[in-house]
């Protein structure tokens, strides 16, 4: 049996989809599995229907020694033998295709809703409920611990702080965590099959508030999707402004994580300095683009504002004091003994859970996974200046807060070498044509981990199909090992140091 | 009865929030913050007193009692507790066991009316109390006797006027362990850091803060307000041993005492900002260890 070549792209490389191999099931199948064997990971698998009989499912394999990206399809009906006991990184994805295109992955071990949404499939369900019957959100069947002595807790949607909507269901012994089961959904928008048919005016709208806190994430990767279809090259000085906006978004959240940990245990002169300190990257967004946030900064084609001498020298000078204040702030943790105590052996994740689930970012860098799309996939101006991997292998809570930090410095001195001197080009160019019938997939290291689209476009050049992946939808699962066996007391900690997103995950 | 003993509860009852304001602002100088009003407190009690209170169907009349009977015993203690060399309203030999029985009794109302709700956020709460609590009553007991041992006295008052600078100089170390143990019972049962976080916004790491979740209005200022109370109550009881009250004449003696209270509101103010909250099950070595000083302080006293 010869598989047919395997089709290997680059990061932002688009390819005809005449050019993308048809697999049989038993090849897709042995392509999937055989990359991740190899610490290859799945970074999108996903269905594109065909018509009401047949779904396209895609996988896009990411292999982090050759920074090259496997492409692959296959065709099936309404059910398939699931991967997921073979392979568990596929086991979100499969729900996820289950609910969306009501395509059974036979043999599921852990078959439930992810957004709690019907089908968009009419007539086609994987739980065959009536399509009259109302889907509530988080009305599933809970894995339950049974026993006299054994209790369950339920937190969320509603949570005390100001955060997103979630379900949270413990089963726990006294304090002791036996299970944890994350149910999300509620922050479902549809934003996926809204932009099938675009790019049109709302599609960047869209990509800014995927999640709110990765604008510059999401919008890097959508634009640099937009710009490998249209074969347009982006100025050098838009390329570096891009990357100054990426980092002081991964500034502004690492630091913000940061105090909202030290909060979490209590400790609050951290706390309430990182919390000012966040303020401060956060202006510095806002001086370079006039948002906050940094809406309104990344289009296609390039970035909307420059930054003439005048505020490039006022960036450095911000940049220079916040980095004295963050070093203060954020050295009193590891020097305050209690603080540690708390960080350390809590919320455990061993390297090899970290790689059967396929995780990303922070968390997959903390237990000792090397990962990091700006290294290994980059792109846009990260091609010609490196940033060092960060890491630790400890993959407790400590882990992921000192690998914030080591970023954080790591971004610092980054940003500062590079405003050092801005390339003198124009800040734009204007993308043309669409390729038409082709795909292209665009990664980008937002401050959670990588950020993946997957786009594929019609004959007419429009999208026949857009596939957003968040970080969090790889992490989330991650969450709910890192709990088992801990204190009911520890899990805010242990969610603040993963500290994923509702609305990239429920899109 | 003496006049002047109404003195220390009515103190106690005036200024008892203005120690957690105090508390509240040394914790924001230390965090670099302004921090709320000194008076914060009586400003959230002023806001409850004027509010309605929303009672869930699934209660009963155990809810609504936990707050005044938490209240009344705090309360009743109080009129126990002397202040700087001013006797207690009532002072009979024993009495300091009665105190940790009206503690005992606040506490239960309290644990009882949050397993009334049938809330499993109010179990867990009421299930952490009630365990912190078992070991940080032996140590205060055990502290308390050590007290009465070494003053010779069995009531309160009599044991704060015995104590004076000679049992300082000559058995200092069974002072200081006894001050230390009642330190840290102090924090513990007023739920301080680094036992419980009383800021913290997160249901499942409260111990405190989480019994009270479903209380509102009045009930909810009885129970801020008794909290309140019952520090003022440690922090007289540490300033009672601390400050020899023989040694001045009455009214520098009350002055020094109101000072000593609120230095210990500083000095929780302090413990807060320095040092994080432990883990959960770290607690109870915290408070046995509490109980080990204690009772090698009543050991050492007994020569």
């Amino acid at each position: 049996m010869n598989a047919p070549a395997p089709c290997l792209i680059h990061n932002g490389e688009p390819v005809a989809l005449s050019r993308v191999p048809r697999l049989s099931w038993a090849d897709f199948r042995e392509t999937v599995l055989q990359a991740c064997e190899r610490e290859g990971r799945v970074a999108a698998l996903f269905g594109q229907p065909l018509s009401d009989d047949t779904l396209r499912l895609w996988a896009v394999l990411a292999h982090d020694d050759t920074g090259q990206l496997q492409l692959g399809y296959t065709e099936v009906g309404d059910a398939y033998p699931s991967l997921t006991p073979a392979c568990p990184q596929t086991h979100w994805f499969e729900r996820e295709i289950a609910e969306q295109w009501g395509v059974k992955p036979e043999g599921h071990p852990w078959l439930k809703p992810l957004r709690f949404h019907p089908s968009h499939r009419s007539g086609k369900d994987a739980w065959d409920r009536a399509a009259e019957v109302a889907i509530e959100p988080c009305v599933t069947d809970f894995f339950r611990v049974e026993g006299d002595e054994i209790h369950e807790v339920a937190v969320g949607p509603v949570h005390a702080g100001i955060i997103e909507p979630g379900h949270f269901r413990f089963q726990c012994h006294g304090e002791h965590v036996f299970h944890l089961e994350i149910a999300l959904g509620y922050q479902h928008r549809g934003i996926e099959r809204a932009l099938v048919g675009g790019p049109n005016g709302r599609t960047l709208p869209y990509m800014e508030t995927l999640a709110g806190d990765t604008t510059i994430g999401h919008t890097l990767a959508y634009c640099e999707a937009v710009e490998a279809l249209a074969r347009c090259s982006v100025p050098a000085r838009a390329q570096v402004l891009r990357t100054v906006a990426l980092e002081l978004e991964r500034l502004a959240n690492h630091t913000g994580d940061l105090g909202a940990l030290a909060n979490d245990v209590g400790y609050q002169p951290t706390a309430s300095f990182c919390g000012r300190i966040r303020g401060d990257f956060l202006n510095m967004t806002a001086l370079l683009c006039g948002n906050r946030f940094g809406r309104g900064f990344v289009r296609p084609g390039g970035v909307l504002f420059d930054l003439e001498e005048s505020r490039r020298a006022d960036l450095l000078q911000r940049l220079t004091a916040a980095a004295a204040d963050t070093a203060n702030a954020v050295n009193l943790l590891w020097n305050t003994s209690s603080v540690r105590a708390r960080f350390e052996n809590t919320g455990w994740l061993s390297r090899d859970h970290a790689l059967a689930l396929g995780l990303v970012g922070v968390a997959a860098r903390a237990s000792g996974v090397e990962r990091d799309v700006r290294a290994q996939f980059p792109s846009g101006h990260y091609r010609f200046a490196q940033i060092h991997v960060s890491g630790d292998a400890a993959g407790n809570v400590f882990a992921r807060a000192y690998v914030r930090w080591q970023e954080i410095q790591r971004s610092l001195a980054f940003l500062q070498e590079q405003l050092r001197h801005l390339p003198a080009t124009p800040l734009q160019t204007t993308p043309g044509a669409l390729a038409t019938e082709s795909v292209v997939v665009t990664l980008s290291e937002g401050w959670r981990g990588e950020i993946c689209h997957v786009v594929l476009t019609d004959p007419a050049g429009r999208w026949a199909h857009y596939k957003v992946v968040d970080p969090s939808f790889h992490n989330w699962m991650g969450l709910a090992l890192a709990l088992r066996d801990q204190q009911i007391s520890d899990f805010p900690l242990c969610n603040k140091s993963f500290n994923l997103s509702y609305c990239g995950h429920d899109l | 009865m003496n006049l002047l003993s109404l003195i220390p509860p009515v103190l106690a009852l005036i200024l008892s929030p203005l120690l957690l304001g105090v508390i509240n602002r040394v914790k924001a100088r230390f965090a670099g913050r302004r921090g709320p009003p000194l008076l914060q407190v009586y400003y959230d009690l002023a806001k409850l007193l004027r509010k309605g209170a929303v009672y869930s169907r699934t209660t009963t009349w155990v809810f609504r009692a936990g707050p005044v009977v938490g209240l009344a015993a705090v309360l009743t203690a109080l009129c126990l507790m002397p202040l700087g060399g001013v006797p207690a309203l009532w002072k009979f030999p024993g009495d300091f066991i009665l105190l940790t029985g009206l503690l005992g009794l606040m506490r239960f109302a309290m644990v009882g009316a949050a397993l009334d709700t049938g809330s499993s956020f109010e179990g867990m709460g009421a299930s952490r109390e009630v365990w912190i609590s078992a070991l940080a009553e032996p140590a205060l007991l055990v502290a308390l006797a050590t007290l009465a041992r070494q003053a010779q006295e069995l009531s309160l008052t009599r044991i704060c006027a015995a104590l004076s600078e000679q049992h300082w100089l000559h058995t200092g170390p069974v002072l200081a362990l006894v001050v230390v143990a009642l330190g840290l019972v102090l924090l513990a049962e007023n739920a301080r850091i680094p036992v419980d976080d009383p800021n913290t916004h997160l249901e499942l790491t409260m111990i405190h803060e989480v019994m009270v979740l479903d209380h509102g209005g009045p009930d909810f200022a009885f129970i801020l307000y008794g909290a309140a109370l019952k520090l003022w109550l440690f922090a007289a009881l540490v300033t009672g041993m601390v400050i020899p009250a023989g040694s001045l004449s009455p009214w520098p003696n009350l002055v020094a005492g109101l000072g000593g209270v609120f230095l210990v509101a500083i000095g929780v103010g302090v413990v807060e900002s320095v040092m994080a909250r432990l883990r959960l099950l770290i607690v109870p070595q915290l408070l046995v260890g509490a109980g080990a000083l204690a009772a090698t302080a009543f050991l050492l006293g007994l020569k």
